[in-house]
């Protein structure tokens, strides 16, 4: 399956303007930690907070929706937000913590459940997890790269980065710039480049930008947890949803993304291994 | 909490009935079939498939109550205290889910020349081996003879952890300076790593043999013959091999936060690593085990 096993997909953005204006597509990773905290469903959540460097995020265990809040946006390089879930355990005491997570991440996490070696009480105790689809990321010094020489900026004038439309944006307070992907290409790091999973596939719940119009999210709910929670903050108002069906580009353009993920990575897998290198999968 | 945990090892309520038992065992040894059936047609799946021929006869052998031996080499007893942690299922789990037949820390067997070493079908062995020690080492060679299993039970076991650094000179046995991983000495069927091996790791492997159920035991098997680890793994297998993702998971297992990391790449603190080779064991990018996963999230 190429979008991984769901329940059900839909185009969503939380109806709460303050997360309106600071998300990066429609706030769903923000408004579910949010309300999963209200609802103390989880005790805190790790998120890809702010740090002193700009665009550099570092996990934050967030005990409020306002930390949350602070947390909101893309950072288009590495947040290792899994590090951070022994924090929150240990340190923080959570019994119950939520975290956003790309695939790779997912997997590390996926991983610890079922195996738990050396995570004595920590892997249990992870009780929602919201995936976002993820093509690619990149090291730091790349941003630094594509943003202060290829775009003729500085990150700390950026407002907001995104991928969209072929193009890799950069806004500043008054200027909107944008660099064809292609230009991006061999800036991205190369453990993404044998990286099959496009849609988070092992989240609860998944979301991302593709499918959906400017503002809003396409959302996947894929485990029981995953469904049972975004039901409920649909239920409760703080999620507005669209049926899929009725947006453009909607699934089509999601399933031929995430499609040609696999493929590329396939090929590279080939190549790797016909190299005599070792692949995880 | 009790129901939390036994939700989550996947097991069901024990039964004292035997026959619901071997059905279940049996429901899951075709489960089993079928997935590695499955396993078999996708190419790359990530560890070498065997013959369900040979499995499922293995699953008849291991589906009865197991007979476990707790075996204490040169160790802490933190794997067998780890053990113990599994609180209220532990009780259920010694009563009637398996039989202990030898150890000096849960039960007060062991071995001499007038009480010969049980059969077993289980051995957890915790600790590296002293090769001055000459009392490990018969101990060692006896149990290898009289277990069908053999388990490296924690790290030291596995790969040597931080016994490696050991180098003699100290009271009261100067000459007691070398310690090594089971596997240098003899055959080891399967690892559970860990420094020490988590409460979980151990209540779920326990259960995976009762069910028979040699697919979850698989990885097991597969790391059993490595036991070089250490945190510098990350950099020459992982990060030297273009597979890192900077995703955190082995600064999130290392039990002595030796690692860190740094630009999205673990960094290792050569001083604080003990060698017991969890970073390298969780990364995903290490080995995958996706069917499993899968499976146990209901995808
Ligand atoms: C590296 C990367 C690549 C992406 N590629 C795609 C893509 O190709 N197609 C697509 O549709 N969507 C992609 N996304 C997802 C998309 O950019 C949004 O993150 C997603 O739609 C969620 O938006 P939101 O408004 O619901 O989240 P918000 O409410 O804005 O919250 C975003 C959350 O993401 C977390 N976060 C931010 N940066 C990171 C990071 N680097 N690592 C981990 N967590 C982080 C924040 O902590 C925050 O909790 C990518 C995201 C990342 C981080
Ligand atoms: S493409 Fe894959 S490996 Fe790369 S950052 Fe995204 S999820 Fe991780
Ligand atoms: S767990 Fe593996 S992939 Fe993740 S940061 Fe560590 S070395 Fe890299
Ligand atoms: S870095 Fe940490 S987890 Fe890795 S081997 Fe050393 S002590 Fe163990």
């Amino acid at each position: 399956m190429v979008l991984g096993t769901y329940k059900n997909a839909v185009s969503a953005r939380a109806t709460d303007k303050a997360i309106q204006k600071v998300s990066q597509d429609g706030g769903i990773v923000t408004a579910l930690l949010s309300y999963a905290l209200e609802e103390k469903i989880i005790e805190g959540a790790v998120v890809a907070g702010p740090s002193e460097t700009p665009w550099k995020p570092e996990p934050l265990v967030a005990l409020t929706s306002d930390e949350i809040i602070s947390a909101a946006g893309t950072k288009y390089t590495f947040s290792p937000n899994v590090w951070a879930l022994k924090e929150a355990v240990r340190s923080y005491g959570l019994e119950k913590v939520g975290t956003v997570a790309i695939p790779c991440q997912l997997q590390g996490i996926r991983k610890t459940q079922s195996y738990p070696f050396a995570t004595r009480f920590v892997a249990d105790k992870i009780k929602l997890i919201v995936g976002i689809f993820c093509m690619e990321n990149f090291p730091y010094a790349s941003l630094q790269t594509l943003i202060n020489e290829k775009l003729n900026s500085s990150l700390s004038l950026t407002e907001k980065m995104d991928i969209g439309k072929g193009k890799f944006w950069s806004y500043t307070q008054d200027e909107e710039l944008a660099l064809p992907l292609k230009d991006t290409h061999g800036y991205e790091q190369a453990g993404c480049n044998i990286c099959k999973d496009y849609t988070a596939e092992l989240s609860d719940v998944s979301t991302g930008s593709v499918g959906s119009a400017d503002g809003w999210s396409t959302v996947l709910t894929r485990t029981d947890a995953g469904e049972s929670i975004f039901t409920k903050a649909v239920d409760a108002g703080i999620i507005e949803t669209k049926d899929i069906a009725d947006v453009k580009p909607g699934l089509p353009l999601l399933e031929k993304l995430s499609n040609s993920k696999k493929t590329k990575a396939d090929a590279e897998i080939k190549s790797r291994i016909e190299l005599g290198l070792p692949v995880p999968f | 909490m009790l129901a939390r945990i036994k939700r989550w090892l996947g097991l069901a309520k024990p039964d004292d009935d035997q026959s619901k038992l071997e059905e279940a065992a049996r429901k899951k040894a075709e489960e089993q079939k079928k997935l590695e059936e499955q396993k078999l047609q996708e190419s790359e799946s990530y560890k070498p498939t065997q013959k369900t021929e040979e499995s499922s006869q293995e699953v008849e052998n291991v589906a009865e109550k197991p007979r476990i031996g707790y075996f204490h080499l040169s160790g802490c007893t933190g794997d067998v205290m780890s053990l113990s942690e599994n609180y209220d299922i532990l009780s259920e789990l010694l009563t009637n889910m398996v039989d202990i037949v030898y150890g000096q820390t849960l039960v007060d067997v062991w071995w001499d020349d007038e009480n010969p070493m049980p059969e077993m079908d289980l051995a957890l062995v915790e600790g590296s081996v002293c090769l001055q020690d000459e009392h490990s080492l018969h101990e060692l060679k006896e149990l290898r003879k009289k277990a069908t299993y053999v388990a490296a039970f924690g790290s030291c076991a596995k790969n040597g952890c931080f016994t490696r650094f050991s180098r003699g000179g100290q009271q009261a046995q100067p000459k007691h300076e070398s310690f090594v991983p089971l596997s240098d000495l003899v055959k080891v069927d399967l690892a559970i790593p860990g420094c020490p091996a988590s409460p979980e790791i151990i209540a779920k492997t326990v259960v995976a043999l009762i069910n028979g159920d040699l697919d979850y035991l698989q990885p097991m098997m597969d790391v059993a013959a490595c036991n070089q680890n250490c945190g510098c793994d990350l950099q020459t297998n992982i990060v030297n091999k273009a597979l890192c993702t900077g995703c955190g998971t082995c600064a999130m297992v290392c039990p002595t936060r030796a690692l860190t990391i740094n630009e999205g790449r673990p960094e290792c603190n050569k001083a604080r690593c003990i060698k017991c080779g969890s970073c390298y064991t969780h990364c995903p990018r290490s080995w995958f085990p996706e069917a499993r996963i899968k499976q146990d999230l209901g995808l």
